[in-house]
């Protein structure tokens, strides 16, 4: 039997990007809050800028959680399940803002509001068929506030394009608008970027350095970045990079109202017959406890907040945890990411050092900052370039330039010395809506080692996903031939939506309980004294990284437990 | 987190043997070493890789290869390191491609002729060639892989001695910072010859 330990108020399943930031308000509120973290903490020493290590698997370090439960995937419910063996999120204090690039972006005012703008625009005939998308329960207006606190409290650089309706072109412009400029300058050019943003001007677009979780100058006793290049996927030796295990959780940490448990593993959410949710299991060492609380929030990521809520079965919730409208698991989205341009360059970049984050950003041919009455898709993509590079990955990238030549002896490494510094990818990002029969439920035959199901994605690009695709990738030919590219490759579109870093939807959030897991605040519409952080919420992605606006609807959601206490957990 | 004391013994370690390794890496000659017994491989297993390796990145009049950067250091110390568990199967992968050499060109693959050797790996590529699990384009395709690794990856590891991988491609090496004027397209960087344990900070990888 699990052991009962003393009730806290909240309990936080989840330190990682969204769970990292929600102790915070919390813990200021006055409140207790425990932190059950399946990871441990990582330093200094655990970050060396080693491409070997980094790629093999050996970082993130120690036993990872996530690479026992990775997520079966299939396009339709015809065809067989397929699974791969590594998955990049991350075990740790901190989450995956430990090791991740740290694009720390707003979302456009439009994808609050993609099904009425559409209709209001276009016609209700262009939203597409069978997407189940929704407006958000609010407005760009409602989460600014929220945005502006994280970029605050997390430390966020970028330059503001709108300040209070006031446009500047040396931001984005086509954002919406803001209170403020971000705490820190934007991080510095490269001489590439430099390059790029030349050529975007030329087209007569509006290029500008996107905001990111990194410092560019010293803050909060944190240094700043030293753009050493080892950057994606490996975590910071100088704590430039602003994940939650070097901002928002120390801080919290300091009120001593918040305590992390590491190494919890959290089974499952204990529901009474009332409803409401009375704590938590969790092993640790092997052993299982019982942690009662007053509330709890769930944050563990998109598949894990789905796999926990479904494997939390009760007699009130015979289905799963909130599932009593069967909406668990729906409206899940990965972001439609696929389908990169790579350029050929007949000169070296310079591209060695930096960060995924120090780059330049296109945003004329996002959302619907363009008329789409001539198109036949609603949405468009955020195109991104970006300066960092590594000697395997640099000669690796080569393969595809090679066009049937072999891939070794002297032509081939003569070819590899030439070009080595030549190539680049583009990060092109690209709004994604959530469709009736795209959903996550849990794999009736595949199980972790503890014997729980692991979740089973069938989910595929559409139409419309991949006519965005198609769209973005001429536009990125374009700029890269302006910039003097000689050679352009593009990937494949659609097919399945695979395991993803920006993996939406599954607990969405919005007014109607038939439709929506979770209520306009983040709290479930069936168990009262629960909430939901994450990606999961969100039922539309736009055309940029989920985690800064996961952060802000964190915050909100802890704000607004502190603020109605009584309503909420009492 | 219950192992930060051994962490830190072992930051402190990694300072101490960093600072020796600096003095080392900077007095590393950029010619071939002598040869030395293997670690983990047999001496004839040994011979086999790095003659594979030695095709796969040739030294040639684009500079030194796969010989110079002893890539073959590096899969040697990994057989018996990270990549022990695939110990085994690459064995039985380098006695396939001496039997093949000898079934098809009368000899084991490091005593052919380098157009012999080129021809076997061509063979093995296309998948042509018998006598492996599971087949010789998947042990083709890993030994690749591990030349590259060998050398291109950080010295550390064995390999890219003398940074000889990462000067032929113009990688200017690993910093723990870099200036504005290092990521100008108009400026060549000097390359500083450093692994990442030259710096002291980082606890060491399995080798
Ligand atoms: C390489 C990479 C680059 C990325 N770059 C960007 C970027 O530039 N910008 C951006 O916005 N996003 C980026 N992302 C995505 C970003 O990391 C996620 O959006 C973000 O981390 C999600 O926050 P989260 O709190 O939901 O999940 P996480 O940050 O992953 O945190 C979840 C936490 O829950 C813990 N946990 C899981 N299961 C349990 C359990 N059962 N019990 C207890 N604890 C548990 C985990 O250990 C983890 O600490 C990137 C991701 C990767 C992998
Ligand atoms: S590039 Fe900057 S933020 Fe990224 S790991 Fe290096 S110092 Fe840290």
């Amino acid at each position: 039997m699990a052991t009962t330990l003393p009730k806290t108020n909240v309990v936080i399943i989840g330190c990682g990007a969204a769970g990292g930031v929600a102790a915070l308000p919390l813990a200021q509120a006055g409140i207790e809050v425990i932190g059950l973290e399946a990871g441990s903490w990582v330093t200094t020493p655990d970050m060396a800028p080693d491409e070997l290590r980094l790629s093999r698997g050996a970082w993130p370090p120690g036993v990872q959680k996530v690479n026992r439960e990775i997520p079966t995937v299939r396009p339709n419910p015809s065809s067989p399940v397929t699974r791969g063996n590594d998955h990049p999120m991350m075990n740790a204090v901190g989450g995956t803002s430990v090791h991740y690039w740290g694009q720390s972006w707003r979302l456009n005012p439009w994808d609050f509001k993609v099904a009425s703008e559409t209709r209001r625009r276009y016609g209700a005939s262009r939203i597409p068929m069978g997407s189940t998308v929704e407006d958000w329960p609010f407005g760009l207006e409602e989460l600014g506030p929220y945005y502006e606190k994280v970029e605050y409290e997390v430390g966020i650089s970028g330059k503001a394009g709108n300040i209070k309706g006031t446009l500047d072109p040396r931001g984005n412009i086509f954002e919406g608008s803001r209170q403020r400029e971000y705490p820190m300058p934007p991080l510095r050019s490269t001489g590439y970027t430099e390059k790029m943003a030349a050529a975007a001007r030329a087209l007569q677009w509006h290029p500008f350095p996107g905001p990111a979780a990194i410092t560019s100058r010293p803050y909060e006793g944190r240094s700043a970045c030293v753009y050493h290049g080892y950057c994606s996927g490996a975590g910071c030796h100088v704590n430039a990079k602003s994940s939650t295990a070097v901002s928002t959780i120390p801080k919290a940490q300091k009120t001593r109202r918040f305590k992390i448990v590491t190494e919890a593993h959290v089974t499952a959410i204990v529901a009474g017959n009332d409803g409401r949710v009375s704590g938590v299991n969790y092993l640790k060492d092997g052993t299982e406890y019982f942690q009662p609380a007053d509330a709890v929030l769930l944050a563990t990521y998109t598949y894990e907040n789905v796999r926990t809520l479904l494997l939390s079965k009760s007699a009130a919730y015979p289905n799963g945890l909130s599932n009593n409208h069967g909406q668990v698991g729906r409206h899940y989205f990965s972001h439609n990411q696929g389908g990169a341009v790579s350029a050929l360059f007949p000169f070296n970049l310079n591209n060695w050092y930096g960060t995924p984050s120090q780059g330049v950003a296109v945003d004329n041919w996002a959302d619907d900052n363009f008329d789409h009455a001539g198109l036949d898709f609603i949405g468009g993509g955020m195109m991104w370039v970006y300066s960092e590079r590594r000697p395997i990955g640099a000669v690796n990238a080569l393969q595809g330039w090679l066009q049937g030549r072999p891939n070794w002896g002297s032509a081939w490494k003569a070819f590899v010395k030439e070009n080595a510094d030549r190539t680049n990818t583009a990060y092109l990002q690209k709004s994604t809506l959530p469709y009736e029969d795209n959903y996550l439920d849990l794999d009736p035959e595949v199980k972790d080692p503890l014997g729980y199901p692991v979740i089973r994605i069938t989910a595929e690009y559409k139409e419309n996903e991949r006519k965005i695709a198609a769209f973005i990738q001429d536009k990125m030919e374009q700029w890269y031939r302006e910039a003097g590219a000689v050679g352009i490759q593009r990937a494949a579109i659609g097919g399945a939506m695979g395991v993803s870093t920006h993996a939406y939807g599954g607990t969405r959030m919005g007014d109607n309980a038939e439709t929506n897991v979770l209520n306009r605040w983040g709290f479930s519409h069936e168990a009262p004294n629960l909430g939901v952080l994450g990606a999961s919420v969100m039922g539309t992605s736009g055309s940029r990284n989920p985690t800064l606006t996961v952060q802000a609807l964190a915050w909100r959601t802890a704000e607004y437990l502190a603020k109605n206490w009584k309503t909420v957990a009492g | 987190m219950s192992d930060s004391i051994s962490r830190r013994e072992l930051l402190k370690a990694a300072g101490i043997a960093g600072a020796a390794a600096i003095v080392r890496a900077e007095a590393f000659p950029p010619a071939i070493e002598p040869a030395q017994a293997p670690e983990t491989l047999t001496s004839s297993e040994y011979e086999t890789v790095q003659a594979i390796f030695s095709r796969i990145v040739p030294s040639d009049e684009n500079g030194p290869g796969a010989i110079e950067a002893q890539a073959a250091r590096y899969i040697d110390r990994a057989m018996g390191g990270a990549l022990a568990s695939i110990r085994p199967a690459y064995s039985a992968g380098i006695a396939a491609v001496d039997a093949y050499a000898r079934a098809s060109m009368g000899a084991s693959f490091a005593r052919l002729s380098a157009t012999d050797q080129d021809a076997v790996l061509t063979d093995m590529q296309e998948n042509r060639a018998t006598g492996f699990m599971p087949d010789s384009e998947s042990f083709f395709n890993l030994v690749r892989a591990h030349a590259i690794q060998g050398t291109f990856s950080d010295p550390f590891y064995g390999g890219n001695a003398g940074f000889t991988g990462w000067d032929l491609i113009g990688y200017p090496g690993v910093r723990t910072a870099v200036s504005a004027n290092q990521q100008r397209m108009d400026v060549k960087v000097t390359p500083n010859h450093r692994s990442a344990y030259d710096f002291g900070m980082f606890s060491k990888g399995e080798l």
